[in-house]
């Protein structure tokens, strides 16, 4: 259980980072708590934006999901079945891929590096980890 | 194995702790009083841009013109025009082969733009616009990280010698309110969005940009001028 809890505080901070931007990019809040500036870069360059979609939002969105899913498989009907185990890696999985995608564009192809976004990175990466630790702990057939 | 009762207790009190405080958080932000002193979004009369086509430097008889829509806050316009615009000036605007047209497009994230265009705009009347435009966006970080950026930017207008009284009088009319916004709304008009985007010859251009990019479009522009 410890793993879930600990997805779930994990997804909460990261909801709270990607509001955080999202907020910045609405144009709400000012500036963004960033000492050198790269996250205004980043935050302001045609690849904060995917398809049309603010990464920001996506950002809330995943977050949001991945906190109610780890609520929800902490309640004691799902407390001991795998597959919520599953989904979770399999959605933080996602976001390591697509963190990944971004910090790559941050270094190569932005030259700025937002500390957010880093956080952010941390963040997804941790999550993806203690699902994984999860999974290891629950037995295939999903009766442990 | 499931955890105990607890534990549990233990774990929604940790969340609902940090829920609050993070709430807690967005909502100061939210509501924290704004720094802005230059109105956005004010209605444009005619005699806010009678005459007025934007800031322009360059030739007239220039072949090719290119409009940049900036914004003073915006980090990528600050690099290009300290970096590449030097490089552009020397290169194509002194030879008489571009005309640059600076337009104000200040985004809404940036609480000090309007005024840092504002400010400008104040120098302008006194025929210090360049010299001001340069020390605005040399001092980027100074100013753009100051809880208020006027004082930073009057000191920018004092040593570019511009007559302080006069422009303390410029800026509490906030009296260029109208034409930086009639700006932004061309640019919104042409479908600008971010900054720096440059338009020539009827297109516009977003990203980054670099001198040698600028002279091929230059040289491009120049051989074939369609529009």
């Amino acid at each position: 259980m410890i793993h879930r809890m600990s997805a779930a505080l994990l997804s909460l901070a990261g909801l709270f980072i990607s509001a955080y931007l999202y907020l910045y990019k609405l144009g709400k809040i000012g500036g963004l708590a960033c000492g050198t500036g790269g996250c205004e870069t980043v935050q302001l360059s045609p690849w904060s934006r995917v398809a049309g979609v603010e990464v920001a939002l996506i950002g809330v969105l995943g977050y949001a999901g991945l906190l109610a899913l780890s609520l929800a498989a902490l309640q004691p009907g799902l407390a001991a079945r795998r597959w919520p185990a599953t989904l979770l890696a399999v959605l933080a999985g996602v976001g390591v891929l697509f963190t990944g995608y971004l910090t790559y564009l941050e270094l190569f192809v932005i030259h700025a590096i937002c500390r957010w976004c880093v956080a952010s990175g941390f963040v997804i990466l941790a999550i993806f980890t203690v699902s994984l630790l999860d999974l290891r702990r629950l037995p295939r057939d999903g009766n442990a | 194995m499931a955890a105990t009762q607890a534990g549990m207790k233990r774990f929604y009190s940790v969340l609902a702790v940090i829920a609050v405080a993070g709430l807690g958080l967005l909502g100061y932000l939210l509501t924290r009083p704004a720094t802005v002193s230059i109105p956005a979004n004010v209605i444009v009369q005619a005699s806010d841009t009678s005459g007025f086509k934007g800031y322009v430097k360059g030739s007239a008889t220039a072949p090719v013109e290119i409009t940049e829509y900036a914004d003073y806050q915006c980090p990528f316009c600050q690099t290009f025009a300290t970096l590449q615009m030097p490089t552009i000036e020397e290169r194509l605007i002194n030879t008489g082969r571009l005309r640059w047209r600076y337009r104000d497009f200040p985004l809404q994230q940036h609480p000090f733009a309007r005024l840092a265009a504002h400010s400008a705009a104040c120098a302008d009347e006194q025929g210090k616009y360049w010299d001001q435009h340069r020390r605005i966006y040399e001092g980027q970080a100074e100013w753009s990280a100051a809880g208020n950026a006027a004082p930073i930017l009057r000191k920018y207008a004092g040593t570019a010698g511009v007559d302080l009284a006069r422009y303390d009088a410029c800026m509490q009319a906030g009296k260029y309110a109208g034409r930086i916004q009639a700006d932004q709304n061309s640019g919104v008009a042409l479908g600008v969005s971010s900054t720096p985007t440059l338009l020539a010859n009827g297109r516009l251009y977003q990203g980054r940009f670099d001198s040698d990019a600028i002279t091929k479009l230059v040289d491009s522009l120049a051989r074939h001028p369609t529009k």
